[in-house]
């Protein structure tokens, strides 16, 4: 009787939040996957008699529309760049810091750091300064040993790799943050054995830092991989998604549908296709990871 | 203790409802809502007092929302019925709020108001405002598109005035490169994200752009065709800079002779002036745009922006006094001298302001010879995505122009389809009456 009134109570106190998450979550999403099956736009929000349910037209369309596959391309090509990246710059970082040999941690630490905390707006735009063909520094730079000009948000083959470049730059310092935990983490006495049986650096990295990093790897592997799929303001900012809609990604693809040209049906149908991307993304990443545990 | 506490709780809450409810707006003032973008809001707020002393009674109170985020934010307070009760509307953005159904028709008022008629006006911009017949938006400062040139690379080339029409634009800019050989730099700035100008040719060249209704486009129509040839053209014979990022900064490339001719709009005169100084300052000039064959000035956009009245609007009659206002020639000159926004109002243009200002002549031509794109809701997706993408791709050589013309025409029908079915489904209810 006791038991059953404390659960009473527990429900007591989580509605609040149970209806805020109800209302403000499962209703607007439910919602959009209803609106994923109409051809809700413009007229309709003038005129709701105008929506038509068209079924899974706005699904075929998708698969038949070649700036879907575009955006979805470019994504694909952003996370398998910087997700890996990202990772192995921040561990390196991390490394880095966590060596006896460094001084003034505090300092690499905190100048690290600072690129994740600044606004990505301000960053995005000092960045297209830095990318400039002709006034930026890594043209001058190129320029001192002989490299011609590159365009690089202007040439197709580069932009993407630019925006690659700015965002490992931008987030590195938040998962190098959580590798120096995870490294802090590990027992000194681990090396301290290691070194009696003779073991090198190499050896040591191996075998004991990787392995003890394993949850940490996990863990930063799959925030990092979700952020990347939701690329947005870089390229909305930096590119607009061109040239050529080479750097379009799906999330901006989504905004676009739905925000400027108010194809609501359309860009919701976007949505959970590529919600179902994310899922499967996140599923296969954790299999595997399960697998070689 | 609990109990009390209960009540206190209750006695607060109640009492802070009560509060809420009470702070009712003192209704004998009528306050006009009035939603400007960007600048122009900033700079209304200077007229709002001289029209609150002439119109007791009436207060306006002018909330500023930024250009880029206006699109948005004027629909979501539509879809939430919280609209103002005027605003300020690009007017390529009429057609989409008419469709919504947000904003009302002001025959009415027009017709018995002896400040505002179309005479007033410059036809063309006028008639963007006019969908099926009926207006929904009055002209409040206008812009078109114009050629900014330097005046010294014209005449080294021979030409004292600017060209007229297509060919002689063509002969200019070949010499014109001509004149840098080895160098990279270009005769004309033809940026493939900008729809302008391709819009502008096509028109000039006599496409009706879309067709059947505006329910399918006709980019590769013999006209549009012509007009795509002839601006790919320009990019493929490196007379004009592919590349969009070269040119971070458009005046200071024009300062450099990085170009000598860009098709823009009368939002650059200030910043020209800043870049063009020193012996630069009287080195370049506007000129209206080169006509097709025998037509000059030949056609241009019309743009601007335009007042607008939204339906669940309380103070119609109010705001309607204030478009009044705001639109006498006092007013809009003193608007002109705040901003640099160009009035609508033809009288305006007697003004020693604009009569005696060289860069000016160009546009008071050029808007006598102005024309709207299609007035549809779907325009603006139009332009800004597919025609651009498509240019871009013509002009890199990706696809040959039909290529890229078949293309768009099969994506824009693609966006009018549900365009289509609601003018068969209107045809179809007349048909039964």
């Amino acid at each position: 009787m006791r038991f059953k009134s404390s659960i009473n109570a527990a429900y007591i106190f989580l509605a609040p939040a149970l209806s805020a998450i109800f209302i403000f979550f499962f209703v607007p999403v439910i919602a959009a996957f209803i609106m994923s099956f109409t051809d809700f736009d413009i007229y309709a929000l003038g005129n709701l008699s105008t929506v038509r349910f068209v079924g899974l037209d706005n699904y075929i369309k998708l698969f038949d529309d070649p700036l879907f596959y575009t955006a979805l391309k470019n994504t694909f090509y952003f996370v398998i760049l910087a997700g890996p990246l990202s990772i192995a710059v921040s561990l390196g970082a991390a490394l880095l810091l966590n060596s006896k040999l460094v001084k003034y941690k505090a300092i690499f630490r905190l100048s690290y750091f600072i690129p994740v905390v600044t606004t990505l707006v301000a960053v995005a735009i000092v960045w297209r300064f830095i990318y400039h063909p002709k006034f930026g520094i890594i043209n001058y730079l190129l320029s001192l040993v002989g490299i011609a000009q590159v365009d690089w948000l202007g040439d197709t083959a580069t932009a993407m790799p630019a925006i690659v470049l700015m965002s490992v730059w931008k987030s590195f310092g938040y998962n190098m943050i959580i590798f120096i935990a995870g490294l802090q983490n590990i027992p000194e006495d681990l090396y301290e054995a290691a070194s009696i049986e003779g073991a090198t650096g190499w050896q040591k990295f191996k075998s004991i830092t990787i392995p003890m990093l394993a949850p940490t790897t996990i863990f930063i592997s799959l925030i990092t991989m979700i952020g990347y799929f939701q690329l947005f303001a870089e390229p909305y900012i930096m590119t607009q998604g061109g040239p050529l809609n080479s750097t379009l990604s799906i999330v901006q693809y989504m905004y676009q549908e739905g925000f400027k040209w108010w194809n609501m049906g359309y860009s919701a149908s976007i949505a959970f296709v590529f919600f179902f991307i994310i899922l499967l993304g996140t599923i296969i990443q954790l299999k595997i990871q399960k697998s070689t545990e | 203790m609990k109990f009390s506490k209960k009540i206190l709780f209750l006695l607060l809450s109640t009492s802070i409802l009560f509060f809420i409810s009470c702070t009712k707006i003192n209704d004998s003032e009528k306050t006009i809502k009035f939603w400007a973008m960007g600048a122009e809001a900033e700079y209304v707020t200077k007229l709002v007092p001289e029209f609150e002393r002439l119109n007791p009674g009436i207060k306006v109170k002018v909330q500023q929302i930024p250009w880029t985020a206006a699109q948005e934010k004027l629909v979501t307070a539509f879809a939430s019925d919280n609209t103002p009760d005027a605003c300020q509307l690009g007017n390529t953005w009429v057609p989409q709020f008419a469709a919504l159904n947000a904003i009302v028709p002001l025959d009415e008022y027009i017709k018995s108001s002896t400040q505002i008629n179309q005479e007033k006006y410059f036809s063309g911009i006028w008639e963007t405002n006019v969908i099926d017949n009926r207006v929904f938006g009055i002209p409040w400062y206008v812009d078109t598109r114009i050629m900014f040139y330097r005046k010294d690379v014209f005449e080294k080339a021979g030409y004292k005035n600017p060209p007229k029409n297509w060919t002689e634009l063509y002969d200019l800019c070949k010499k014109i490169k001509s004149f840098y050989p080895n160098e990279e730099k270009y005769a004309i700035y033809l940026p493939t994200n900008e729809f302008a100008s391709f819009i502008i040719f096509g028109m000039q060249a006599g496409s009706s752009i879309l067709k059947n209704e505006n329910t399918r486009g006709n980019f590769s129509g013999k006209e549009f065709t012509e007009a795509f040839k002839f601006l790919t053209d320009f990019h493929k014979q490196n007379l004009a800079p592919i590349g969009i990022s070269q040119v971070t900064n458009v005046y200071q490339a024009f300062a450099e002779e990085y170009f000598s001719i860009y098709i823009s709009g009368p939002w650059n005169i200030p910043e020209f002036k800043k870049w063009m100084t020193g012996n630069l300052a009287d080195k370049w000039m506007t000129a209206p745009m080169p006509g097709f064959a025998n037509e000059y000035p030949g056609v241009s956009l019309a743009g601007g922006s335009s007042l607008v009245i939204f339906k669940d609007s309380e103070h119609k009659k109010e705001v309607w006094k204030f478009f009044e206002y705001l639109s006498q020639k006092s007013t809009q000159i003193e608007f002109y001298k705040l901003l640099n926004n160009l009035p609508a109002v033809k009288q305006a243009w007697d003004d020693p302001i604009l009569k005696n200002d060289p860069y000016m002549q160009a546009f008071y031509m050029q808007f006598n010879n102005v024309r709207a794109t299609p007035k549809i809701p779907e325009w603006e997706q139009i332009a800004f995505s597919k025609v651009q993408q498509y240019a871009e791709l013509a002009a890199r050589n990706v696809m040959t122009v039909d290529e890229a013309l078949k293309n768009l025409d099969k994506d824009v029908d693609r966006i009018l389809e549900k365009r289509r079915w609601l003018v068969e489904q209107n045809k179809k209810q007349e048909a039964e009456h």
